[in-house]
C-alpha cells in the first residue's frame, strides 16, 4: 500500500468510523452478548452466571417453546403461500391496460402504509363477532344452512385464521415488486409462445412464472422472515380481545395466537429471563437461517 | 452513556492533507510557498476564530449554568418520579407533587409519565439511570425485588425514628401485604384500589328483584345471573346476562381466593392440590354448561375490551353484575353519566364462614437500585403515604388522603380524616373502605415468578370457561408447568446467593 493509498485508506476509514462504532456498539456487540448470556442464568439486573446448555435444555422440554413455534410455523405455513398468491394475483391484475390503472394501483397500496397497530385496531372491529362487518357479510350467507359464523379473535379454532387473514391486508408491498418485476418479461417471449398457440394459463404458466422466478424468491423469503416474527398484530389483537387483561402475550384465547416472538418477549421483559429469552432468540435465528437456506436449495434450478 | 462524537482529526483532515497540498504540486514552488502561507493565515485565523466563539459560549453559557445551580442545583433536589397513567389519574399525582413541592423548600419531584412503567423502569434501571421514584404496579413488585430491582425501606423508616412494624401497622393489613415481600418492606402505595361487585339497579328492577340488596352468596349470585338474563326470542340468542365470569377477566386467579383457596403456600405451588381452587373453576364452567360455551363467547365478543367506552357490557346494560374496582366510578360518570348502580360491601360468599371477602390493588412507589436522591424520594414517599387525620376542609388534605380524593378512591391508611370519611366524592366509599378494613381482603400472592403465574391461570380459566378442558386437567397443567418455573427461580436465586429471608416475617 503506498503513502496515498494508505492516507485514502485512512480517511474512508474516517468518515466511515461513526457507522462503525454504531455497528459494533448497537449491533455486534449486543449480538455476541445476547449469544453469551443465552448460555447464562441471567435477568438484566443481576450479573449473568454462566450455566452451561441448560437455557437450551430447558427450552427443547418446554412445552409453550413447542408450542410458540408450532402456531408459528403454521401461521407462516399459510400466511406466506396466501399471501403470494394474493400478491401475484393482484399484480396480474393491476398489470392489465385498464381504465384508471394507477389510482387502483395505489388504492391496493395504500394499506401496506398502515402502521400496523392501526390496522390492527380497524381490523378488531372486523372481526368482532357480534357486531362486526365480517359476520354481519357471513351471516345471511350462513343462515340457510343453519350455520353461524364464528367469534373469531374470542374462538381458539378461529383466532389464527383470522390473524392469517389480516397479514392478506399487507400484501401491497409484496405486489409491487410483482408488478415491476412483470414489466421486466419481454413482450417477445409471450409474442412467441401466443404464436405457438400458448393459451392465458399456459402463457403465465411457462413464461410469467419463470421469469418471475427470482422476485418470486425474494418475496416469499422476505414474507417468511416477517411472517415467522409476527408480533405487533398478535398481540395488540390479543390483548383486545382478552378485554386488556395485561397477559396479552400469551396469545388469548386459551394460547391459540401464542406467537414464538410473543413468548420470548414474555420471557424477557415480564418474567425477567433474559438468558432463557437469548437462547430462545437464537433459535429463531437458526429456524429461519434454516428455512431461508431451504428455500434457496428448492428455488436454486428455478433461479438458475 | 456518551455520545459518540466525530474526532478533532476527522474534522480537520480535509484541510490539511486536501486542498493546499494538491494545489502546490501542480503550479509551482512558489505558487506553493504562497499557498502554504494562506494555509497557515487561514489556519491562524481559524484558531482565533475557535477562541473567540469559545469566549463568547463561555461568557454566554457559563453564567447560565451557574445561575442555574446558584437557584436551583444548589439549594434545591429534583426529584424524578415516572408515573404510569394519564388524564385525571395523572393530574391528582402531579396535584400531590405540587403540594409537597409546595410543603418545603429543598426538594423539587418532577413527575413523568412512562408507559410501559415495568419495562422502562426495569431497563433505565439496568442501564444505570432509574428515575429516583418509580410508580409500578402492586403485581410487579415480588419479581423487581427478587431481579434486586429495588431499594428495601427498612432502613429508611428506621432513620425516621419507626420500626418497620410501626410503619406497616398504619396500613389495612391487606396493603401491609402488598408493599412487602419476603418480610421486606419495598415500597409506599401511592393509590389503593378494592375490588367488589357493581350491580345495575335499573336492570334489577326490571328482573323483579330488589334493587338495594346485591346477592350475598355464590348460589344466590348465580340465581340473580339467571333472572337477569334474557335472550332474542326469535333466534334464542343471549341479549343480556346477569354475570359473565370473563368479564372483565383481568382476575381470575382471584376466584381460586375467593372460594377459600391458596395460590402458593410460601413454599409450594398450590393451584391444582387445593381442592377449592378446583371448586372455583368448576363455578367458572358451570356458566358454560348453563348458557353455552359458544354462545357466552360470541355475546361477550361485542363488547371485550370496551371497558373504557360507552359499548362496555355493564354501561351498555348487557351485564348486569361486574366485579370492578374503586375506579369504575369515575368511568361510570365519564362513559354512563346518571347509571344507577351500586357497589357491595363485601363479594358474595363463597366459602363456608367467610362473607366479608374482598380483593385489594394498589399501585406502588419504589425506590430503584441506582437512584441517584434516595433520601428525596423517601421522603415524598413518606409523604404521599401519610395524611392529616384531623382536616375537616378540602384545604386540610395531605398525603394519600389527597391523592386518594383527587382520584376518587379509598385510603390504604387505617385512619381517615373527618372530612375524607364524610365528603369523600365515591357515593359508595363507605363500602369500600367496609372492604378495605376485611381481614379477608385478599390480594396478589407473594411470589417471584407471578407474571408466569398469572398466565398460567388465565389460560386455565379460558380453556375451562370455553369447555376445551375440565377444571381438573386445567389446573393440573398450570400447575406443572408452575412447578417447574417455581424450581426454576428458586435455582436462579441459589445461583446468585440470594438467600430469601423467613417469608411473611413482617405480614401480619
Amino acid at each position: 500500500m503506498t503513502k496515498r493509498e494508505r492516507r485514502q485508506f485512512f480517511t474512508g476509514l474516517g468518515f466511515t468510523s461513526l457507522w462503525i462504532v454504531g455497528l459494533g456498539l448497537f449491533t455486534a456487540y449486543p449480538v455476541l452478548a445476547s449469544l453469551y448470556y443465552s448460555f447464562c442464568d441471567y435477568s438484566i439486573l443481576k450479573s449473568p452466571v454462566w450455566c452451561g446448555l441448560s437455557n437450551y435444555t430447558e427450552l427443547f422440554s418446554d412445552d409453550l417453546f413447542w408450542l410458540s413455534l408450532k402456531n408459528t410455523l403454521i401461521y407462516a405455513g399459510v400466511s406466506v403461500p396466501l399471501g403470494a398468491v394474493v400478491a401475484l394475483s393482484l399484480a396480474l391484475l393491476l398489470n392489465q391496460d385498464v381504465r384508471g390503472r394507477p389510482l387502483f394501483r395505489v388504492l391496493f397500496y395504500l394499506p401496506s402504509i398502515v402502521p400496523l397497530v392501526a390496522a390492527s385496531m380497524l381490523w378488531m372491529w372486523i372481526f368482532n363477532g357480534q357486531v362486526g362487518l365480517l359476520n354481519w357479510v357471513l351471516t345471511p350467507l350462513l343462515e340457510p344452512f343453519g350455520l353461524t359464523p364464528p367469534g373469531w379473535l374470542v374462538d381458539p379454532a378461529w383466532a389464527k385464521s383470522a390473524l392469517i387473514i389480516m397479514s392478506l391486508w399487507g400484501t401491497g408491498n409484496a405486489m409491487v415488486i410483482y408488478l415491476a418485476g412483470l414489466q421486466n418479461v419481454p413482450r417477445e417471449l409471450y409474442e412467441a409462445a401466443e404464436i405457438d398457440g400458448a393459451s392465458g394459463f399456459r402463457r403465465f404458466w411457462h413464461v410469467t412464472l419463470p421469469q418471475l422466478a427470482p422476485v418470486v424468491y425474494f418475496n416469499v423469503v422476505m414474507s417468511l422472515i416477517g411472517a415467522l416474527q409476527i408480533f405487533t398484530q398478535a398481540i395488540v389483537m390479543s390483548s383486545a380481545a382478552s378485554g386488556g387483561t395485561g397477559t396479552e402475550m400469551d396469545g388469548f384465547p386459551a394460547r391459540s395466537t401464542l406467537f414464538y416472538t410473543m413468548h420470548l418477549f414474555a420471557t424477557a421483559f415480564y418474567d425477567l429471563r433474559m438468558g432463557y429469552a437469548s437462547a430462545m432468540a437464537y433459535v429463531l435465528f437458526l429456524v429461519i437461517a434454516g428455512l431461508t437456506w431451504l428455500a434457496t436449495r428448492v428455488s436454486r434450478d428455478r433461479l438458475n | 452513556m456518551a455520545r459518540p462524537r466525530p474526532s478533532g482529526p476527522l474534522v480537520r483532515q480535509p484541510v490539511k492533507g486536501g486542498a493546499a497540498a494538491w494545489d502546490a504540486g501542480k503550479v509551482g514552488r512558489r505558487a506553493a510557498e504562497t499557498g502554504a502561507r494562506r494555509s497557515r493565515w487561514s489556519r491562524r485565523a481559524g484558531r482565533v476564530r475557535s477562541v473567540v466563539l469559545t469566549a463568547i459560549l463561555l461568557g454566554i453559557g457559563v453564567p447560565g449554568v451557574w445561575a442555574d445551580g446558584a437557584d436551583e442545583g444548589r439549594a434545591k433536589v429534583r426529584v424524578s418520579y415516572w408515573e404510569k397513567w394519564v388524564g385525571p389519574e395523572a393530574r391528582s399525582i402531579k396535584a400531590v407533587a405540587e403540594a409537597f413541592n409546595r410543603s418545603q423548600d429543598r426538594i423539587v419531584v418532577e413527575v413523568m409519565t412512562v408507559s410501559p412503567i415495568d419495562r422502562k423502569t426495569l431497563v433505565a434501571t439496568a442501564g444505570g439511570d432509574p428515575p429516583d421514584i418509580a410508580g409500578l404496579y402492586g403485581h410487579n413488585l415480588a419479581s423487581f425485588a427478587d431481579a434486586e430491582a429495588l431499594m428495601p425501606l427498612e432502613e429508611f423508616i428506621r432513620r425516621d425514628g419507626l420500626t418497620p412494624e410501626q410503619w406497616l401497622e398504619r396500613y389495612y393489613p391487606v396493603y401491609q401485604r402488598i408493599v412487602q415481600h419476603n418480610g421486606r418492606i419495598y415500597a409506599g402505595i401511592s393509590t389503593p384500589a378494592m375490588i367488589t361487585l357493581h350491580w345495575n339497579k335499573t336492570l334489577f328492577r326490571e328482573a323483579g328483584l330488589d334493587p338495594e340488596r346485591p346477592p350475598r352468596t355464590v348460589e344466590e349470585l348465580d340465581e340473580y345471573a339467571r333472572k337477569l338474563t334474557k335472550r332474542d326470542p326469535q333466534t334464542g340468542e343471549i341479549t343480556q346476562i346477569g354475570f359473565l365470569p370473563q368479564e372483565p377477566g383481568w382476575w381470575p386467579w382471584i376466584f381460586c381466593r375467593w372460594f377459600g383457596g391458596e395460590l402458593f403456600d410460601g413454599e409450594r405451588i398450590t393451584l391444582a392440590t387445593d381442592p377449592r381452587n378446583l371448586a372455583a373453576m368448576r363455578w367458572v364452567a358451570s356458566y358454560s354448561q348453563t348458557y353455552g360455551a359458544e354462545a357466552l363467547a360470541r355475546f361477550a365478543s361485542g363488547f371485550a375490551g370496551q371497558m373504557n367506552s360507552p359499548q362496555s357490557g355493564f354501561f351498555s346494560g348487557k351485564v348486569a353484575m361486574v366485579f370492578q374496582g374503586v375506579w369504575y366510578n369515575n368511568y361510570i360518570r365519564e362513559y354512563k353519566p346518571g347509571l344507577d348502580y351500586g357497589a357491595a360491601s363485601a363479594w358474595p360468599s363463597a366459602a363456608p364462614g367467610i362473607d366479608d371477602f374482598g380483593m385489594a390493588e394498589a399501585d406502588l412507589m419504589v425506590i430503584p437500585r441506582g437512584a441517584k436522591h434516595p433520601q428525596e424520594a423517601w421522603e415524598f414517599i413518606k409523604y404521599v403515604n401519610r395524611n392529616n387525620p384531623r382536616a375537616t376542609r378540602r384545604e386540610e388534605l395531605e398525603g394519600s388522603e389527597l391523592l386518594c380524593y383527587l382520584q376518587e378512591k379509598n385510603s390504604p391508611l387505617r385512619e381517615w380524616s373527618p372530612f375524607f370519611a364524610q365528603h369523600h366524592p365515591h357515593p359508595y366509599i363507605a363500602a369500600f373502605r367496609e372492604l378495605s378494613a376485611s381481614p379477608h381482603a385478599q390480594a396478589t400472592p407473594d411470589i417471584g415468578i407471578w407474571t408466569e403465574y398469572q398466565r398460567e391461570v388465565l389460560n386455565a380459566f379460558t380453556r375451562v370457561r370455553l369447555l376445551l378442558e375440565t377444571p381438573e386437567a386445567a389446573l393440573a397443567s398450570a400447575q406443572q408447568r408452575l412447578e417447574k418455573s417455581w424450581a426454576r427461580h428458586r435455582r436462579s436465586l441459589e445461583l446468585h446467593g440470594q438467600i430469601p429471608a423467613k417469608k411473611g416475617a413482617l405480614a401480619p
